[in-house]
């Protein structure tokens, strides 16, 4: 489960690093992510598995357009109309998926990939094992991606220094959607790969906004590294925290871990300054 | 002449970067002190390091002979120090007379007084006529004049000013200059950051010369000018003032 | 100094220190003040006296978040853990040992004021969008608490004890909403005459400094952390009061509604829609939206409150696309800049 929550995380963290705005609205769109792979199933009866790069692609055409629609305008306003600007759409998203599609809580059944594997002392469903495979793959992937490949580059430099990455003639509005669209892909991966094992239901995007918030909090907005890193601990902390506690406690401990991290390390376990 | 501020041995670094290593000078009273330096001598750094924006490394900053390192820096203002920044900061929601008042009420808890108080530091910026618009709508030199009233509503003993006369026209630079000058006879003591050279030999008592963070000379105007230090680091700089 | 600079000083310093306002808007505010007091005589149907109790609730909690977030820039998502708190703190101690909920108002009051300490010393030092997500996550903590709490009915909530006797003791009103109004009324009017003196105060301005740029207010002497903390005790008491009311009005608490992100969510969207920053944002945001809200119900039942949201939401990108300081803010613009002309 870690390596989902870092991939959600890692969405959000490409998202504030380049922009400095945090997307509250983060969650909302992995529940979107989770709903279209489901409708895609029960319409046209493509598996997860096989639909997952087109709920990727999807979202990050959904990434540009948010970015070029809303976005830009919010970019100019103070602070409190972007938090509250993308809250209002987190709302909105929300509350529309209940409208349009009832509080039900759906799952996707007789997926590809079912059953259980034992390593070890621990039993792992498949579905999980496959999840978190493809994340860190995806996670490979992007990372590659920014680091080694020239767009890539530019989106760091974008990230680090906007008006320098203009002077160098960088097109940092294209990056900035770049950015949105490659955040939101992510959570399109990670929202196809839960809707195999997960529930489906309108607010599912909530707790995990809330984590990979934490996660990015911990790792370091703007840090890929970061935010894989911080994933994984949170879902070692949450499984840990579920065995020894009432499981509806978690949300308390994870609340405990991102005080402390923010409290001690302002920037994160590997932010920048 | 007692001292007001004395600077011991400053140092701070950023990872890899040194920004100011061990710089001492001290200021006396109702003297004016410049700094100057190339862009990235470590000149703002400081400052910052003076008012507590940021931790020092090493040294110590001593106010009329109490130590003063470490404390924040509304501490430090409510000793009596006062500061402008060189990227202006003014109130933008706030009008220009309601901007110095902030600066009134660290004196003050009653409002008529802090208006007052706003007001007269107003007449001496010579921004008056512009008292009751907003503070965003003003000149790059209306708001360092507005920045500099609103250090002086404090009633400070001492006032750091940073650039104070960048990016501003001609006319505008005299004016400052004999602002600046009427405040010391006024009995108050300045340090003050410029990049202008005539300016500088105008005001300063002494001058501290900075470069890549450390000092490379400290005293009278006539002699830090023919020092060879500093012809060394600002050739150009020591041309224009001869 | 000039000549001419001595004249126009002494011509300032003869000004008024805050300018008289103008005779349409004392008009205005006379006339707005005789119809809310006359409003149960104007208006005698229940559904009115609901609507307008709601009104008065609202624009205080609005007010309560405004000083917090529009006047100290901090954002709080989590706020209705004081509305919860204000709620649990009079009900309890009436249920539980019989004091009069006037007491415990006062009570609640003090708890909330505890928890903003609590609460606001780690957080306030936090930037701007950690604070924002530190509140989510806090709200979020304290509803499951009091899900799971027994002592206080857990899940299932709490019920005010029915006491028909001596309704002022028990603030309990059965026979009419009529006294709730005047006592919402009151509590709200005290709560924005509150903040009208705290914008003319010096509090009130070192607030605002610190909100805009925390850099030089410190350099002016405002100790940043310590006046956030008093703003956010302050707002977390309002918050309560309006708690404890909403308690003895529907005499039922139910933490999923008290502490729900939907009330968190109200409060904000009401405070930015009307001007955030402003004395009468607030009020102008409750006045728009508890009807709105009341309305969509009727009108599209049960899915009314799904409706609701969807609206919320998007009203709430809207205004931050385009007019982030809310409707007022434009209005009290002009009107200091007018009243503060050059002579």
């Amino acid at each position: 489960m870690g390596l989902i929550y870092a991939l959600v995380a890692v969405g959000l963290s490409l998202i504030f690093g380049l922009m400095e705005v945090v997307n509250f609205a983060h969650g909302e769109f992995l529940m979107l992510a989770m709903f279209a792979a489901f409708w895609l199933w029960a319409l046209a009866a493509l598996d997860p598995l096989l639909s997952l790069p087109l709920v990727a692609a999807m979202l990050g055409v959904a990434g540009v357009l948010v970015h070029y629609g809303i976005i830009r305008r919010l970019l100019k306003a103070p602070m409190l109309a972007q938090v509250c600007g993308t809250f209002g759409l987190a709302i909105a998203l929300r509350a529309g998926a209940q409208f349009l599609w009832t509080p039900d809580f759906r799952t996707i059944a007789n997926p590809l990939i079912a059953g259980r594997v034992q390593i070890g002392p621990i039993f792992i469903g498949e579905p999980q094992l496959v999840a978190g495979a493809v994340c860190l793959l995806a996670f490979v992937l992007l990372w590659l991606f920014v680091t080694r490949t020239e767009t890539g580059l530019g989106l760091q430099a974008t990230a680090q220094d906007r008006q320098a990455a203009e002077v160098m003639g960088i097109a940092t509005e294209r990056m900035a959607a770049l950015a949105w669209a490659i955040g939101l892909g992510c959570v399109g991966v990670a929202g196809t790969m839960l809707s195999t094992f997960f529930y489906i239901f309108p607010d599912v995007g909530v707790s995990f906004a809330l984590l990979a918030f934490v996660a990015v909090a911990l790792g370091g907005f703007g840090s890929i590294l970061g935010s894989l890193v911080a994933g994984l601990l949170i879902g070692l902390v949450e499984s840990l925290g579920g065995l020894l506690l009432d499981p509806s406690y978690k949300t308390l401990i994870v609340f405990g871990l991102y005080l402390g991290v923010v409290i001690a390390r302002p920037n994160g376990l590997f932010g920048r300054v | 002449m007692s001292l007001i501020l004395e600077a011991k041995g400053l140092s701070k670094r950023y990872g890899g970067l040194t920004a100011n290593r061990d710089v001492s000078f001290d200021v006396g009273q109702g003297e004016i002190v410049g700094i100057i330096g190339p862009n990235g001598a470590g000149k703002s750094t400081l400052f910052d390091l003076i008012t507590g924006f940021q931790s020092l490394d090493a040294g110590r900053v001593l106010l009329d002979g109490r130590d003063i390192t470490g404390l924040r820096p509304d501490r430090i203002a409510a000793l009596g120090v006062a500061r402008t920044f060189q990227k202006l900061k003014p109130f933008p929601n706030l009008t220009v007379t309601e901007n110095v008042i902030v600066g009134a009420l660290a004196r003050t808890a009653d409002m008529k007084s802090a208006r007052d108080a706003a007001l007269e530091a107003l007449a001496l910026v010579d921004l008056l006529d512009k008292r009751n618009s907003f503070a965003r709508e003003l000149s790059t030199g209306q708001r360092k004049r507005l920045e500099l009233a609103r250090g002086l509503a404090m009633r400070p003993r001492l006032i750091l000013m940073d650039e104070v006369t960048g990016g501003v026209d001609q006319r505008t630079i005299l004016g400052l200059v004999d602002l600046v000058l009427d405040l010391k006879h006024r009995g108050l003591t300045i340090v003050t950051i410029e990049h202008n050279m005539q300016v500088m030999m105008r005001l300063a008592d002494r001058i501290l010369a900075l470069y890549a963070g450390r000092r490379i000379a400290f005293g009278k105007p006539e002699d830090v000018r023919k020092d060879p230090a500093v012809v060394d680091a600002y050739l150009g700089t020591a041309a224009d003032a001869a | 100094m000039a000549s001419d600079q001595a004249r126009m000083l002494e011509a300032a310093r003869a000004e008024r220190l805050w300018p008289r306002p103008s005779r349409w808007a004392m008009a205005l505010v006379l006339a707005g003040a005789g119809l809310l007091l006359a409003f149960p005589l104007l208006f005698q149907t229940s559904f009115s006296h609901h609507m307008m109790i709601l009104i008065l609730m609202y624009a205080l909690m609005a007010q309560s978040w405004n000083v917090v977030a529009g006047f100290s820039g901090q954002i709080s998502l989590g706020h209705a853990i004081f509305f919860g708190i204000g709620a649990y703190s009079s009900t309890v101690l009436f249920a539980k040992y019989g004091i009069t909920p006037w007491v415990g108002l006062l009570v609640g009051m003090l708890i909330s004021t505890f928890a903003a300490i609590a609460i606001g010393v780690p957080t306030l030092r936090l930037e701007g969008h950690y604070f924002a997500i530190a509140t989510l996550l806090i709200g979020s903590s304290v509803q499951i608490v009091f899900q799971r709490w027994d002592w206080v009915g857990a899940a299932s909530g709490l019920y005010v004890p029915i006491n028909r006797t001596s309704p002022w003791f028990y603030l309990q009103f059965h026979a009419s909403k009529v006294p709730y109004y005047y006592l919402a009324l009151a509590a709200a009017g005290a709560a924005y005459l509150l903040v009208w003196k705290l914008r003319r105060s010096r509090f009130g301005f070192r607030l605002q400094a610190l909100r805009d740029e925390p850099d030089a207010a410190s350099s002016l002497g405002i100790a940043i952390a310590r006046h956030k903390v008093m703003a956010f005790m302050l707002s977390g008491a309002m918050m309560s009061v309006a708690g404890t009311l909403y308690g003895q009005y529907v005499l039922v608490l139910d933490p999923e509604r008290l502490f729900s992100a939907e009330i968190s969510i109200i409060v904000l969207l009401m405070t930015v829609l009307g001007g955030s920053g402003t004395l009468w944002g607030p009020a102008l945001g409750a006045a728009i939206l508890v009807p709105l809200s009341e309305f969509s119900r009727i009108w599209f039942g049960g899915t009314g409150r799904t409706i609701d949201l969807i609206i919320y939401g998007i009203l709430i990108l809207l205004v931050c696309m385009w007019r982030p300081s809310g409707i007022l803010s434009v209005v009290e613009e002009r009107v200091r800049r007018r009243v503060g002309a050059s002579p």
